[in-house]
């Protein structure tokens, strides 16, 4: 029997990004709030500090600050025909841990999606007719539109100290910015970053080809910053050692170097680490949760009652405790019933390599920050008319390389051996002049009927629960927006002066072992009814009015931009609601 | 190796902001960001010498195939020299050779390509029984030799055997093997020397990596300039205190 605990205002699962953003405004409010969270408590000083933080073995292969398979795994099949097997090793995506969540390693490339993102479907059937989407492609629209989010994107730049030039000030188009992006209302906190070679030359080629580059969007900073919180973060110093690793510098902006010093001196707030929730509890009507039951590291069981639950792990989790607590009604492929776990989706990455005279060509790939680099948007969203396109969605196409380190910068031109003197010699002649990008088409992955998640009939966790199940493969619109998105990285790498250019763009089937991203959305997603959607405009569970689910699970469809800024616009929109509207007076905030 | 048991020593010592609540014996973080001098976790230097893992007859095949993989030139250490052997072995000898962090929980059956390895055998345990199943089969074709007793032209053309799937080991998938001991190879040539490879940094020397300088800002503007500033590793580094 689990052991009561004296209960509190409202339990956070999961203390990453979304979790720290609802501690805090939470506990400003006035609740009693306590966090639960999973993996354990991480700073820079202990966990990753600059004696040795830069250790490409231990933290990118052997990807020891993110979650390990041993604690929690998940299942994969290309479609329901087959028999999904746990990814024993996570390949094409890497799922945090720990205090901090994933917002302890990213990249901390921040963006906003384009105003028709939220609109799609919408958008795009008034733009083509009905008829132009696939017949078996479920994208809809958010609920909630770029006006509604933008003070929010403000809040989380602002909470970040995001590094950046707008394209797009209060609808005046700016020079240097991307000139696709909706409104916003101040110019970003910081400039953006300054950039490399690489980078640099990418930006002229574009410019050449008649697009308007502009720099990615940085968490990374380009300068010290204090935000509105009174928390400093530092410069940035190019280390090259940013995305899979803590950053020991203190100038990406993470919850540890944002938020979470301020949140942690509120005598409202604690966090438990290393206690895993096993469940979400709910009163006898179904309708109402009552709290959690989670499981400390010594194995025993307890239940923190609350009077409200904030459901803030990553999206697959999110998404599995909802299925194991009974939450909504599972989501069925054959009748395309039920909400929970309905429009899963990923990213759709592809890159090509240059290879370039090195002779001329020294472009230093280990000066680099994880956000760094010059961008193009023209094949972005619906941003060009896809009318003889054959495919709907795209992609942000940038030189973004993020580091040299060597274990990952071995890219050797076609036609060199896999071994022996010859890849020796291949290794030596690229390494400085290659531009290897494996984010170069960072872009849409678009919902399906057949694409979902459910429990796995066969394999368990540590604690005999059901792995999450993921039944995942890409459709031909995504496969030609890869083919089509690559294509015009390379005419830019030419452009650049590459001596040859390899394409890769994305193929299917659907690889678990070829990393993308970690950028999975979908599950319990939002929307305006509950015969479409899992939660409400503001997170709000349609069935548990009292549970709010956080993150890229509300997604209906994933867009071409990194989601980091999308979830934390949502969670400080999620939050204004709550505070605002829900603790006045609790109960349905949208009326079905 | 790392001392993967830190969190619960952490857990269960007596931490200025990290209490053990009498009631639940969670940590619970409260009042501040907790930290504790002493707390932090430096990987530990590969001591040089003897064999962790393998015997010395697998040590011998390793060495023999690591500079085949990877041979000598007369700017650059071949595999063997570099350390690329000892890197595997002290690999093996930990948690990666135990698959410790992997999901290791059953039943184990084939996959689709896509679906990744799914193999019953850890690292270490692969490597045992594929380096046997090597040295067989070469003494089996070569009259028999063992693998380190071949010409370096025997033993590539058993390397692009393996690599073909013309070349056969009894009860082992011979690519899979290719493909693992290929891939920690290079692991063990590029990585950090505080993990036995790529001695004296001599690979990252070759590429033109500078290491494990945490601070390029007086460089980002210097553009197509070969950086001059001299190559570092994390033990080699001036902020290195252990």
């Amino acid at each position: 029997m689990a052991r009561r605990l004296p209960g509190k205002d409202a339990v956070i699962i999961g203390l990453g990004w979304t979790g720290s953003i609802l501690a805090h405004e939470l506990t400003q409010a006035g609740l009693d709030v306590v966090a639960l969270e999973r993996g354990p408590w991480r700073d820079t000083a202990t966990d990753f500090p600059i004696s040795y933080a830069q250790d490409e073995l231990r933290y990118r292969l052997q990807h020891q600050l993110f979650l390990q398979p041993a604690q929690m795994c998940v299942t994969f099949r290309n479609n329901a025909s087959q028999t999904a097997l746990p990814v024993r090793n996570w390949g094409a995506f890497m799922l945090g841990n720990g205090v901090g969540g994933g917002g302890l390693h990213w990249n901390a490339e921040t963006f906003r999606f384009l105003p028709t993102d939220f609109t799609a479907r919408s958008h795009l059937t008034q733009r083509y007719g009905e008829k132009f989407l696939p017949e078996d492609m479920t994208i809809q629209d958010w609920g909630v539109t770029h006006d509604d989010l933008e003070p929010h994107y403000d809040d989380f730049e602002y909470l970040c100290g995001t590094s950046g030039t707008a394209g797009n000030l209060q609808g005046k188009i700016q020079d240097g910015g991307n000139p696709f992006e909706g409104a916003r209302s101040r110019p970003y906190p910081t400039p953006a970053q300054k950039q490399g070679y690489g980078h640099t030359l990418f930006a002229e080629a574009a410019k050449q080809l008649g697009y308007k580059p502009y720099p990615q969007p940085s968490g990374n900073l380009s300068q010290s910053y204090t935000n509105p919180l009174g928390v400093t973060l530092g410069q940035c110093t190019f280390c090259g050692f940013c995305e899979w690793f803590g950053c020991a510098n203190y100038s990406k902006a993470t919850p540890q170097t944002t938020i979470l010093p301020v949140l942690l001196r509120n005598p409202n707030f604690e966090a438990r680490t290393e206690c895993e929730v096993t469940r979400i509890n709910l009163d006898n009507t179904g309708k109402r949760a009552t709290g959690v039951t989670y499981v400390d590291p010594s194995g025993e069981e307890f239940e923190q009652p609350a009077d409200l639950v904030l459901l803030c792990a990553f999206q697959l989790f999110n998404v599995q405790l909802l299925l194991l607590s009974g939450i909504g009604t599972p989501y069925d492929p054959r009748t395309g019933k039920g909400q929970i776990g309905r429009n899963f989706t990923h990213q759709t990455m592809s890159t090509a390599v240059g290879f370039f005279d090195k002779d001329k060509y020294n472009f230093n790939p280990f000066i680099a920050s994880g956000a760094i680099g010059m961008c193009i948007d023209e094949f972005n969203g619906d941003n060009f008319d896809h009318g003889s396109a054959g495919f709907v969605g795209g992609g942000y196409i940038g030189q973004v390389r993020t580091n040299g380190r060597p274990l990952e910068s071995m890219a050797v031109p076609p036609g060199t051996p896999a071994w022996g003197a010859k890849w020796k010699q291949a290794l030596r002649d690229n390494y400085l002049s290659s531009v290897i990008c494996g984010g170069a088409c960072h872009a849409s992955f678009y919902s399906y009927r057949d694409v979902y998640l459910d429990l796995d009939p066969t394999y368990k966790d540590r604690f005999a629960r059901p792995l999450v199940r993921l039944t995942i493969d890409f459709h031909d619109n995504e496969l030609k927006m890869s083919a089509f998105l690559t294509d015009k990285y390379a005419e830019i790498l030419q452009q650049m002066g590459a001596k040859e250019v390899v394409k890769q763009p994305r193929k299917g089937p659907y690889d678990v072992t070829d990393y993308q991203t970690s950028h999975l959305c979908g599950g319990a997603i939002m929307g305006d009814n509950p015969d479409n959607s899992a939660l409400n405009r503001y997170l709000q569970s349609w069935d548990v009015p009292n549970l709010f689910v956080q993150g890229a699970a509300a997604f209906p469809q994933n867009a071409g931009y990194n989601p980091t800024g999308t979830v934390g616009a949502l969670a400080f929109w999620s939050a204004k609601a709550i505070r605002s509207q829900y603790l006045k007076n609790p109960g349905p905030l949208v009326h079905a | 190796m790392h001392r993967l048991n830190r969190r619960q020593l952490l857990g269960s010592s007596a931490m200025a902001l990290l209490m053990s609540s009498p009631e639940a014996r969670a940590t619970i973080i409260k009042g501040g960001l907790p930290w504790k001098p002493g707390s932090a976790d430096p990987p530990t230097a590969v001591s040089p010498g003897g064999w962790h893992y393998f015997t010395p007859q697998e040590a011998k095949t390793v060495e023999a195939f690591v500079d085949r993989l990877i041979p000598p030139d007369p700017q650059t250490p071949g595999g063997k020299d570099i350390g690329c052997a000892v890197f595997i072995d002290r690999q093996l000898a930990g948690s990666y050779g135990r698959n410790e962090n992997l999901y290791m929980m059953g039943p184990f059956q084939r996959g689709t390509k896509q679906q990744g390895p799914q193999s019953p055998l850890t690292a270490a345990q692969q490597y045992r029984k594929a380096l046997a199943a090597l040295d067989d089969a070469c003494r089996n074709e070569y009259s028999g030799k063992s693998f380190a007793d071949l010409s370096d032209e025997q033993k590539d053309e058993v390397i692009t055997g393996l690599e073909n799937g013309s070349f056969k080991l009894d009860g082992f998938d011979g690519q899979s093997f290719l493909t693992l001991i290929l891939t920690d190879t290079r692991n063990g040539f590029l990585a950090d020397p505080i993990y036995g490879g790529n001695k004296d940094m001599a690979a990252w020397k070759m590429i033109g990596f500078p290491g494990t300088h945490y601070d390029y800002r007086d460089w980002i503007d210097r553009h197509n300039e070969r950086v001059t500033l001299p190559t570092v590793g994390i033990a080699s580094h001036p902020n290195w205190s252990k």
